[in-house]
């Protein structure tokens, strides 16, 4: 940014020079955000407040009220909904997908930012688009392919890719490489060069200057990294719906649909299955919010 | 700023300083053994043949799958080419098309009008020194670990016709899931809710990152909180202001988790990742005219996407 000019004018950062804050305009921001953050919340606080009531209760009293405590609806749900079974399938999927992808995304990004070739820039765009790209409108050819791809009855008893674990780990690897790429080979572009004129010197290999001299230098990146990863796989949805058909394999966010069809009536329970679905990624929230804020803002794209 | 992240947030760890021009990078390369270039090869073929083949690939083979009545049963060589067919039944005999569209731009228009801004004011507001902040913040932001599939079921709780919240407060009997006329609204207003923390937090992360001096010049010379922030920081912040724009379009063209788990994508809520996705796991397999509608959230998409990788590259090539 070119703001040399402003900067070398500009008051040193000394307490003084800040404005006083205004005091009733600042009761009234407080007043406002806290309604705002409140209003925020309160779809979550609503969802746990409702599973811990019991159904008869709320039927005969109205959901606004406040009584029926139970906590019944947990051991329901995750009994009628197999969820231990589901939170499995998750981790299966949700474990090898992240760390294949965030090794095979530092590979390519040391790479780019390793040696300078002319092809790096459109290797790094065909990887960051790719993470862009509507799913569905890969959906077809890829369907295809995976009922097509046989797979030995041990990998998988679809004897396809198509309905085993594999297919849609590859399948989120592939789609989750492109972000991660863009946001290590930034990192490593960063990281001063001399390293590895030092490690050539002692005639260190390529892959022993990526696997000990980059790699333990990109651990901050990497651990904002796994914790969005393993969010975001974990929360994946349409590839689990459309890739795989067997109920029993299903990962926990996609089994949330059958959830619904045995509960329609009963919202009590609805709200319990969804607390417990929601509790992997809240605690991923609470125990390392700094790392997911961090990876969001270093990569800034992605939805 | 530039060259790390798109958005210099976390001073906290900065990257290693010091990035000079990589001056003659490549002709090291000659001095590569033939492991490392072995090495180098492998690392970038193996998750270049994972991405081409399972994204690129099956991109382009849906756009030229749209050009054909390929039924998916017949074996390829029976495939016979229809030019432009199939976008000519999409859009003229197809209901639900329209609709989907409509749908589509609505979602953009909600979120590009009302969440995106409102993410984008809460940052501005958040970026002062407040007490209570991370509070506001945390709670803002929550949403956004939440995947949209189990959004939905959160939001059922409020609007469900008989246990809803909604209907018990106002008294009203409306669906406001199933009734044609409101659910997109609802649904938007469900969707709004994640995007909102979203921007929040790139944008709060993106004004970290703007030189506070800016601000105190601007203020030095007595211009006004909201004059400073269109006058300078906005203009300041421009590949972010792409970024979100982006990041925005492609969220609402993207849209589908939510739709799919209240009604997979009918009455009143198409969306033309939904049609795409009935047309290839529902009943009718008609894969030429499914491609056709795939091709076209491709155009799109891509459209963006350029735009973003401009955005980004441009950022760090300086």
């Amino acid at each position: 940014m070119s703001t040399a000019t402003l900067t070398g004018e500009a008051p040193a950062d000394t307490p003084a020079a800040r404005r006083r804050p205004l005091r009733p305009a600042r009761v009234v921001l407080h007043l406002f955000l806290g309604t705002v953050a409140v209003g925020w919340l309160f779809p979550i606080l609503w969802a746990v407040l409702t599973s811990l009531r019991s159904y008869e209760y709320t039927a005969s009293n109205g959901y606004v009220s406040l009584g029926g405590w139970t906590f019944d609806n947990y051991l329901t749900a995750w009994r009628t909904a197999e969820f231990g079974k589901h939170f499995l399938n998750s981790l299966y999927i949700t474990v090898p997908a992240v760390l294949l992808t965030l090794f095979l995304a530092s590979c390519v990004a040391f790479v780019i930012a390793r040696f300078s070739w002319k092809l790096n820039i459109a290797l790094l765009g065909l990887f960051t688009a790719a993470n862009l790209l509507p799913q569905q409108a890969l959906l077809i050819p890829l369907f295809r392919m995976f009922t097509q791809i046989p797979l030995p009855a041990w990998m998988s008893d679809s004897e396809l890719l198509y309905d085993s674990y594999w297919g849609l780990i590859l399948v989120n690897v592939a789609f989750q490489c492109g972000f991660c790429v863009f946001v290590l080979s930034n990192y490593m572009k960063a990281l001063p060069h001399e390293l590895y004129e030092a490690a050539m010197v002692d005639g260190a290999s390529v892959w022993r200057q990526y696997w000990q001299v980059t790699m333990p230098l990109c651990r901050p990146a990497l651990a904002a990294l796994a914790t969005l990863e393993v969010t975001w796989i974990y929360n994946e949805f349409f590839w689990a719906t459309v890739l795989m058909r067997t109920g029993d394999k299903f990962p926990v966010t996609s089994s949330l649909n059958n959830l619904r069809g045995e509960f329609f009536t009963d919202n009590n329970l609805v709200s319990a299955g969804s607390v417990l679905v929601a509790i992997p990624t809240l605690v991923i929230f609470f125990l390392l919010q700094k790392q997911f804020v961090r990876g969001l803002t270093l990569g800034a794209s992605k939805g | 700023m530039s060259d790390l992240p798109l958005i210099q947030a976390d001073r906290a760890v900065p990257p290693p300083a010091a990035t000079t021009t990589t001056r003659g990078r490549g002709r090291r390369l000659r001095l590569l053994s033939r492991t490392d270039r072995v090495v180098i090869t492998l690392m970038v073929l193996v998750p270049l043949l994972l991405v081409v083949g399972l994204v690129w690939l099956p991109a382009a083979a849906t756009v030229l799958l749209s050009g054909t009545d390929w039924d998916g049963i017949g074996s390829l060589g029976e495939i016979d080419w229809v030019g432009l067919r199939n976008y000519d039944d999409v859009v003229n005999i197809y209901p639900p098309f329209v609709p989907a569209v409509q749908n589509n731009l609505l979602w953009l228009a909600a979120l590009f009008v009302v969440a995106t801004p409102f993410g984008m004011f809460l940052a501005v507001l958040l970026d002062k020194e407040l007490r209570g902040s991370r509070f506001y913040q945390t709670a803002l932001y929550l949403p956004v670990v939440l995947s949209l599939a189990l959004i939905g079921f959160v939001w059922q709780l409020i609007y469900s016709r008989d246990q809803g919240l909604l209907n018990a407060v106002l008294g009203g009997q409306t669906d406001w899931y199933g009734d044609p006329h409101v659910n997109i609204w609802a649904v938007l207003v469900a969707a709004g809710w994640r995007h909102v923390g979203y921007i929040m937090l790139l944008y709060l992360a993106g004004l970290k990152g703007v030189d506070p001096s800016l601000r105190e010049a601007a203020a030095v010379d007595g211009s006004s909180e909201i004059s400073t922030f269109f006058r300078v920081v906005f203009p300041v912040m421009r590949p972010i202001n792409i970024i979100v724009l982006v990041v925005t379009v492609i969220e609402s063209l993207r849209a589908f988790d939510l739709v799919w788990v209240v009604n997979k994508g009918r009455n009143g809520l198409e969306l033309l990742s939904a049609l795409v996705t009935q047309n290839v796991v529902g009943e009718a397999s008609r894969i030429g005219f499914g491609s056709a509608l795939a091709t076209i959230m491709l155009v799109v998409s891509l459209v963006f996407i350029t735009l973003y990788l401009f955005t980004v590259m441009r950022e760090d090539r300086r």
